[in-house]
């Protein structure tokens, strides 16, 4: 069977030092895919005006296309040319709640993340999306530094 | 949306906005023409709308309004009973897909349509009707909403059903749209020249009530605090704002303000509930009021028939259930049930309306800020011996102020900076409801919306400055009239909402329905 192993992006050099990581990670394993992800945070308690509401679909779309053409096929195709069995996936969601559903849904077995960069009060506040990860994924993850 | 509101600017300062001082007491006598004229014009279209039935002083078309609530609640076997809880399930997000995360959701629908109705009408309009109506007018006011929780869930589902989609995914949606293309759809004629009509009223019912009354009464919270200035002046910084939020695109406005409103209305509820908390031991008695007063009128004008009628309409004027504004608000929400939408949108008239007016009421019940005469228990009327006797003599907006006030003597600051911001918030929602009906008459198009909503700014800057009360009581006619066509049209289109009604009920019970895992 296959192992699959999941690579949470943010679009800085940490998501890198992810890939990196999740690529020794597969050489050693053997058979394995690397799956790409990238959460454009959303929250559905957010409060909007008529206008953003009825454009919302249009910008999703947009964002959706944005993450996938900037940052997540040039990882995946990266990974491909390097031999590695890879594909991709962008969705909006809260970042560590849509990772972890990301990979129980692929039967992934772990996840690799890079270490989120500070965020200022609402970090303090609320933790960072990785200290959030690591308390409530249901498979273990690596945080590279 | 509110009358009986006293415009205490002179026209003096209209005429400051376009002319030298030295002119001003021409323009004064041509200000107070151009006003006789347009009251003359628009008199008999206002004086239609606002008719009493005859013999009574109970408006028509609040009847029109109440009439059509119980239809559907009838219709549809009290939908908003059985399908309270599933609203709320609808609301938490139990049932949305993961996989449409980033589209707008029920809960951001329901919260966009809310700040467009939650607002004066709660703060003021409900003053209004207990101050004249009495402590009875809250219980016909709360059976006003109950019912009218039917009507917004028949119009939203329209919304959503026969809106428009774009290829470049936009939508646009509401009653103009459910008109013409729900009336075709069933084969009936007319649905093009009731959605003209619809978009007709909606445009100026947009600059009017939507607009030039909010901006009017937001410069009246001001110029309480700062004492008296001319209106323009709140008029222009109003205008530049909207004209930022709504033409320059600028977010972070609308934004802070999307969020400051419901954190407002969460503070005013909370508020409420500490002052009926703090006398606890007068909830009973004051509810005893209520009930007394909603059949045998404890001595208010027009006794029982006066409660009712004050209670009916202040409902109708705050949770806008049958208007169709909620329709185009609520269209934008990406689902594949239509149905789903009107659920979520029946809870609108419930916060609305049986919570927020009712909290209103019973503080400025509880607070005894109406006077009582201690030999008969009934209300004393003042002077006039149109409304009952308060404590300071206030009514309106200060009335409300006084009575939360009396527990917590700062609040009428934030009252003030809560009417301003619920203002904006309107403002904001009925500038996008009117260029949806402006766009449906003229087509979309950037030079099209810009010209729009740069009258849209403009009538910003007059509202706050004039006292034009012909005009506001036109623009308050044109809402009810978008009602007059809206339920007219509604009649014809609710089996469309029983079909939906039926199948998604169906579909439901069989498990097909059913709740996502998150």
């Amino acid at each position: 069977m296959t192992t699959k192993i999941v690579i949470g992006l943010d679009g800085t050099e940490t998501g890198e030092r992810a890939i990196a990581f999740a690529k020794d990670l597969a050489k050693l394993i053997g058979t394995c895919e690397l799956v790409v992800a990238y959460v454009i945070e959303w929250s559905p308690y957010t409060f909007q005006t008529p206008e953003e509401n009825a454009q919302r679909h249009k910008r999703r779309e947009e964002e959706v296309e944005l993450a996938t053409s900037r940052i997540v096929t040039p990882a995946v195709d990266a990974l491909k040319s390097a031999g590695f069995d890879a594909q991709g996936i962008v969705r909006h969601g809260d970042v560590a709640e849509t990772l972890n559903a990301i990979t129980v849904e692929q039967g992934g077995s772990q996840i690799v993340v890079g270490r989120s960069s500070a965020d200022g009060i609402k970090k303090r506040l609320f933790g960072s999306s990785t200290q959030n990860l690591v308390m409530h994924a249901d498979v273990p993850v690596t945080v590279v530094n | 949306m509110m009358m009986n509101i006293q415009y205490k600017l002179g026209l003096a300062a209209l005429a400051a906005l376009f002319t030298t001082p030295a002119a001003a007491q021409d323009a004064v006598g041509l200000d107070d023409k151009i006003n006789q004229a347009f009251a003359d014009f628009t008199g008999p279209f206002v004086s239609f709308i606002f008719a009493p039935f005859p013999g009574t002083g109970f408006p028509w078309i609040v009847g029109w309004l109440v009439v059509a609530a119980t239809v559907f609640t009838l219709y549809f076997a009290f939908v908003q009973l059985r399908f309270f809880s599933h609203a709320i399930s609808l609301v938490k997000g139990d049932y949305s897909d993961p996989n449409d995360a980033g589209e707008v959701s029920h809960f951001q629908a329901l919260a966009t349509a809310l700040s467009g109705t939650v607002g004066l009408g709660n703060i003021a309009g409900v003053a209004v009707a207990v101050g004249i109506g009495g402590p009875g007018a809250t219980f016909w006011m709360i059976v006003a909403g109950l019912l009218g929780m039917a009507s917004k869930f028949t119009e939203c589902t329209l919304g959503v059903k026969y809106r428009n989609e774009y290829d470049d995914g936009t939508v646009s949606g509401g009653p103009m749209y459910y008109m013409s293309k729900g009336f075709d759809e069933l084969g009936l004629p007319g649905g093009k020249i009731l959605a003209v009509l619809f978009s007709i009223f909606c445009i100026l019912g947009a600059l009017g009530g939507g607009n030039m009354f909010q901006a009017n009464q937001a410069h009246q919270q001001i110029a309480g605090i700062t004492g008296d200035y001319p209106g323009w002046i709140t008029g222009l910084v109003f205008a530049v704002i909207v004209f930022a939020v709504i033409v320059g695109g600028l977010k972070s406005i609308a934004r802070v303000t999307e969020k400051v409103v419901p954190f407002m209305g969460v503070m005013y509820v909370a508020a409420a509930l500490v002052i009926i908390l703090m006398n606890a031991d007068q909830i009973g008695w004051a509810f005893g009021q209520i009930f007394a007063g909603a059949f045998t009128g404890l001595g208010v004008a027009g006794g029982m028939v006066g409660a009712l009628i004050q209670g009916f309409r202040r409902a109708a004027f705050s949770n806008e259930a049958g208007v169709g504004s909620a329709a185009i608000a609520h269209s934008a929400v990406r689902t594949k049930e239509p149905i789903t939408e009107g659920f979520v949108s029946l809870l609108e008239p419930f916060i609305d309306t049986v919570v927020i007016c009712t909290m209103t009421a019973l503080v400025i019940i509880i607070t005894q800020q109406l006077i009582v005469d201690p030999e008969t228990g009934k209300y004393m009327l003042n002077e006039a011996g149109n409304a009952i006797a308060t404590v300071d003599g206030n009514s309106g907006v200060s009335l409300t102020s006084a009575a939360f006030g009396s527990a917590f003597s700062w609040f009428p600051y934030v009252l003030a900076i809560a009417v301003i911001l619920f203002a904006f918030s309107t403002m904001i929602s009925w500038s996008y409801y009117g260029l949806k009906a402006w766009t449906y008459l003229f087509g979309e198009g950037h030079t099209k919306e810009l010209v729009f909503k740069v009258i849209f700014c403009i009538f910003v800057v007059i509202g706050a400055a004039a006292n034009l009360g012909p005009v506001i009581d036109f623009s308050d006619a044109a809402i009810f009239a978008m009602a007059v066509v809206n339920v007219f049209a509604l009649y014809f289109l609710m089996k469309v909402v029983r079909q939906e009604l039926a199948s998604y009920s169906e579909r439901l019970k069989s498990g097909e329905i059913r709740k996502f895992e998150h």
